[in-house]
Formats: C-alpha cells, structure tokens, sequence
C-alpha cells in the first residue's frame, strides 16, 4: 500500500492506495502513531484504495478514537467495495463518510 | 480443480491471493466479487497465520473449484493445526460507539455476509473452511 501524506498546517491529508490489508494496514498504523500529534483534521483519502480488510478497520478505528480527542477525521473517496464493507461492519456510524 | 501448498504465514496472504485472483481472472469474475473474494482470504488466512500452529509455523492448503450453473467459485483452506471453528465465534455488536467497538469476530462477519456460503469441518486432524460465490 502506497501512503501519501500531506501536511497543511494542523490538517493532514492520507492518500491510501492499493490494498489495505493484515499486511499492510500496519504500514498506516505506523504513520498514524507519528504524525497525529498536533493534527486537528485528519482526511483519509481512498480514491486509489481498492479494499480493505477488518485489519485496515482496526486501524481506521484507533484514529477514530484518537481524532474523537483531539479534532475530526473525515474519510473521502470511498468505492462501492469498501462503502458496503463499512456499513455491513456498522462503520458506517462511526466514520465521517464524505 | 487447483491447489496450492504454502506455509502459513502472513507474508504468503499474497501469493495466496495471486493463485486464486489468477483463475478468478481466467472464469472473468466481477471485480467487486473478486476483491470480496480477497478479503476474505486475507480474513481467513491471516486465522490460520495466526493461530493453527502458535507457536509453531505449519502449512496450509488453498484449494480453487469451479461450478457451473450459476456459476461460482469454491474456496477451500485446509490446516493440520488445532481444531477451530470460526463460524462458532459470536456475530459483533455493529451497533457500538468507536470506543466501546471490539474488533475481535469482525474479519469473519464480513466473510459470512459477503459469501454467499461458508462452511467447516475438522476431518481426519483437518481444519476444512469453505467458501462459496456465486458471480
């Protein structure tokens, strides 16, 4: 999985592409663990993701809850895959699907 | 009928996807079928990674079978680990907030609700998992 990171102030944008998966939803993971600090605004972008798996749900759950204390997260570009993924799994409710 | 023979580690999830996306691409499966059909070998395989042999590492055999009218696609994923039936794990409570969600149970959920058949069995030492799409 291909992550890019943009960094605008306190917004940081994420774009996934590719596959996110049990091998590679730690790659976000370990992004996510350094570059959240001072992040009021975080936007996941799945434009180029293709799918992910309920390891990828994990971690989109762990910046859920962090983003909860310290600003928004938005997750954009969602595929007609994942978007039945979400809300099969309720995630659905959880996220800001835009 | 095809099969294919690997250790059961995370690192073949992708030679175990290539093997089957391979003849998915050959029967012109749907691309939305075909990426269910992947996540649910990243759920499955990951289970038997994971868990068959822990602490040990075993094998694992992923087996491809076509049917038709209608036509469908019958994965089987076979271990000689420590018997397990996942279809006996309670279904999640989808419904919870983000910090009251639990993760555990999700992986087959959405394999069980993606398939259009899922089945176990432990024969002769053998964990037996199958999964069936119709497309």
């Amino acid at each position: 999985m291909k992550i890019t990171k943009t960094l605008n102030g306190r917004k940081l944008t994420l774009a996934l592409e590719g596959r996110m998966d049990t091998s590679t939803a730690p790659e976000l993971e370990a992004v996510l663990k350094n570059h959240l600090d001072d992040v009021e605004e975080l936007i996941i972008d799945m434009a180029k993701l293709e799918y992910l798996s309920s390891a990828g749900l994990r971690v989109l759950l762990g910046a859920q809850k962090t983003m909860n204390k310290q600003g928004h997260m938005t997750v954009t570009n969602v595929n007609d895959t994942i978007m039945e993924i979400f809300e099969v799994t309720g995630f659905s409710e959880i996220l800001t699907i835009a | 009928m095809r099969e294919l023979t690997v250790k059961a580690v995370i690192e073949n999830i992708q030679a175990v996807t290539e093997f089957v996306d391979e003849q998915l691409e050959m029967l012109n499966c749907p691309m939305k079928a075909q990426m269910q059909i992947d996540v649910a070998i990243d759920e499955l395989f990951s289970n038997i990674a994971y868990y068959a042999y822990h602490p040990e590492v075993g094998e694992a055999t992923v087996r491809v079978e076509v049917t038709e009218e209608p036509l469908a696609v019958i994965i089987t994923f076979i271990d000689n680990g420590a018997p397990y039936d996942p279809l006996t794990s309670a279904d999640p409570d989808i419904s919870l907030s983000a910090e009251e969600r639990q993760i555990g149970g999700l992986g087959i959920y959405m394999v069980k609700k993606s398939m259009d058949e899922i089945s176990y069995e432990y024969q002769k030492g053998q964990n037996i998992l199958k999964i069936k799409k119709q497309f």
